[in-house]
């Protein structure tokens, strides 16, 4: 494993120079087979490197200068092939770039390449990406292990060592259950924190960009390059940038933590419950107490998300029609013809049932019975939070109800799928910070997260916890079977 | 609940998309499960609840009424299917 951290002082020593660690990591890409990334631009990698080692030759001390990493293909890039992971943007060079990408590069930082990921963001084990699914580093010889949905390439990208970070976004947990799945540090920030400008939109609402990395410091390091207000996005918190490491190393002693017994509910894999419940011991021994807590409309956060976000999803992909950027369809007898080919051949299974979910709860006669009653279930979901977080500085469970599992089982039944979000969602509805990190191993040698849900914009304070239980522990430095280039 | 075949095709047709007669079956009984799972918002009674939009109730900033973006006709129309003379160019619609 090798940290932001790590590769900070390497390359402000003069050990490493950034087009030396790109090229390494870019090599790393191109002997893969994990199928991480959609697409790589090399020149324009080392083209970045190169001028980010001027930028150091003239003194510029920034910590991240020259630090290459993977941005979830979600993220517009100017020059950079853009494609959500769908048929319908297979071929989209965009022509400008998103305003987190657009900090990051600002700050330094070089772009490898775009992640592979779930169709528009949508998914929980990265099947439906047009281009293929992707291999969960921590796969045996004889399974090939999903890597969770839908920044799964972002997830790999790291576990791998293809990258020694990446973007990734969360709707519903699409940064926390790759995370998990993968043994890294997922953190979805405060709703708003993050600009959405020039990252695709799925559900207006709920979408949050954020990091994955290896530990939590790193995570501090790289949102302080993401995080900050942009007049472009009119859902952008306007609130004082902030220094996200400055507390990483304040005690824990006295902190309380709340654990919500709906997080322990059945479904819960009996592995995955023994190694939370001992993460969530070995945080008392670092002086925090544990209260139990309850939020009694969490079991509502499921269905309400599958309708706020496919109705918000059906707004958001009306645009894509053919008609100004993207696929279009090579035979139609007229305009409405034309949409309607365009998408029935541009979007993939999911997305269709999504969005057509979507049309119907937002159709004359259902908007009050599910999209109205939806956002009145997300305000008693919220005010749960609301009121225990009276009491507790930090919620903790599982991130997710099992390991990670098989590609091709996870069945049939979307509805089945969808669970692997049941205790992730309730943060985005809500719009509060949260993360996943490494808590431990189930006896297959599968990596398990422990989620942490923090009041709104306090993610300085949430990283602190996560570090504090990362410098006691050494789950997150375990390396994968299938890494490339081992612990570097 | 149950969606019949005519409501799956009805809500296909208007979100602008195509299911055939191959699909209609495997469409009906996948969104019919998802409705199930939606129904469970039922269960709870939200009569005089305020619905919440946004996570922190926070209303839509307005710009101030002055031009920022420079115009990138071009740019943009490199990226479209089919252009010409800077318009779009999709099937005829009035003849």
């Amino acid at each position: 494993m090798t940290t932001l951290a790590q590769l900070s002082k390497l390359l402000a020593s003069g050990e490493l120079s950034s087009v030396e660690l790109t090229q390494t990591y870019l090599d790393r890409i191109e002997q893969s087979n994990h199928n991480a990334f959609i697409s790589t631009n090399t020149e324009l990698a080392l083209t970045a490197a190169k001028a980010a080692d001027q930028r150091r030759a003239d003194g510029d001390t920034n910590p991240l200068l020259g630090i290459p990493v993977a941005q979830k293909d979600i993220f517009c890039i100017e020059g950079m092939l853009t494609t959500c992971g769908s048929r319908i943007l297979e071929n989209f060079v965009a022509p400008y770039t998103a305003t987190v990408v657009e900090k990051m590069h600002a700050h330094g930082l070089v772009t490898l390449g775009k992640a592979n990921m779930d169709e528009f963001a949508m998914g929980s084990s990265n099947e439906n990406s047009f281009f293929g699914g992707v291999a969960n580093p921590w796969s045996a010889e004889e399974e090939t292990l999903v890597p969770g949905g839908s920044s799964g390439g972002s997830a790999a990208a790291v576990a791998a060592h293809l990258a020694p970070a990446a973007t990734g976004t969360d709707t519903g947990g699409s940064i926390r259950q790759p995370a998990a799945f993968c043994n890294l540090t997922g953190v979805k920030p405060t709703y708003g924190r993050c600009s959405r400008f020039g990252m695709i939109a799925f559900a207006s609402s709920l979408d949050q960009a954020g990091p994955m990395t290896h530990t939590a410091e790193d995570a501090a390091l790289l949102l302080n390059t993401m995080a900050g207000f942009d007049h472009r996005d009119a859902t952008s918190l306007e609130v004082e940038a902030e220094d996200f490491t400055r507390s990483l190393d304040d005690s824990l002693a006295g902190i309380v933590i709340g654990v919500p017994k709906e997080f322990f509910s059945d479904g819960l894999d009996n592995e995955v419950a023994t190694i939370i419940d001992a993460a969530i011991k070995q945080y008392q021994s670092l002086g925090a107490k544990i209260k139990e807590v309850s939020l009694p409309n969490s079991h509502l956060a499921l269905p309400s998300y599958y309708v706020i976000a496919p109705a918000e999803a059906s707004s958001n992909l009306s645009r894509f029609d053919g008609v100004r950027y993207g696929f279009r369809a090579d035979e139609y007898t007229d305009l409405v013809d034309m949409y309607t080919k365009t998408r029935t051949q541009g979007f993939g299974d999911e997305v269709k049932r999504r969005i057509m979910i979507g049309t119907y709860a937002l159709s004359s006669g259902y908007y009050d019975a599910y999209y109205a009653k939806a956002q009145k279930l997300r305000r008693l979901i919220s005010n749960d939070f609301v009121a225990v977080f009276k009491d507790c500085d930090v919620l903790m469970g599982p991130t997710t109800p099992s390991p990670a599992f098989a590609a091709g089982t996870g069945g049939e039944d979307p509805v089945a799928m969808y669970m692997n979000d049941i205790y992730t969602i309730p943060a985005n509805l809500a719009g509060l910070p949260a993360a996943s990190i490494p808590a431990g191993f189930t006896q297959a040698g599968l990596p398990v997260g422990l989620h942490l849900i923090a009041p709104a914009l306090q993610e300085a304070k949430m990283l602190n916890i996560a570090h504090q239980y990362q410098l006691v522990t050494d789950w997150h430095t375990r390396v994968a079977p299938t890494a490339l280039g081992g612990s570097n | 609940m149950t969606l019949d075949k005519s409501t799956v095709q009805t809500i296909a047709r208007l979100a602008r998309l195509n299911v055939d007669d191959t699909e209609i079956d495997t469409y009906q009984s996948e969104l019919s499960n998802i409705l199930d799972l939606v129904e469970q918002m039922d269960t709870v009674n939200t009569d005089g609840i305020e619905p919440m939009t946004h996570p922190f109730d926070a209303t839509l900033r307005l710009r101030d009424d002055i031009v920022t973006e420079q115009n990138q006709r071009d740019k943009y129309q490199a990226v479209a299917p089919s252009t010409e003379n800077g318009l779009y160019l999709v099937p005829k619609v009035i003849d």
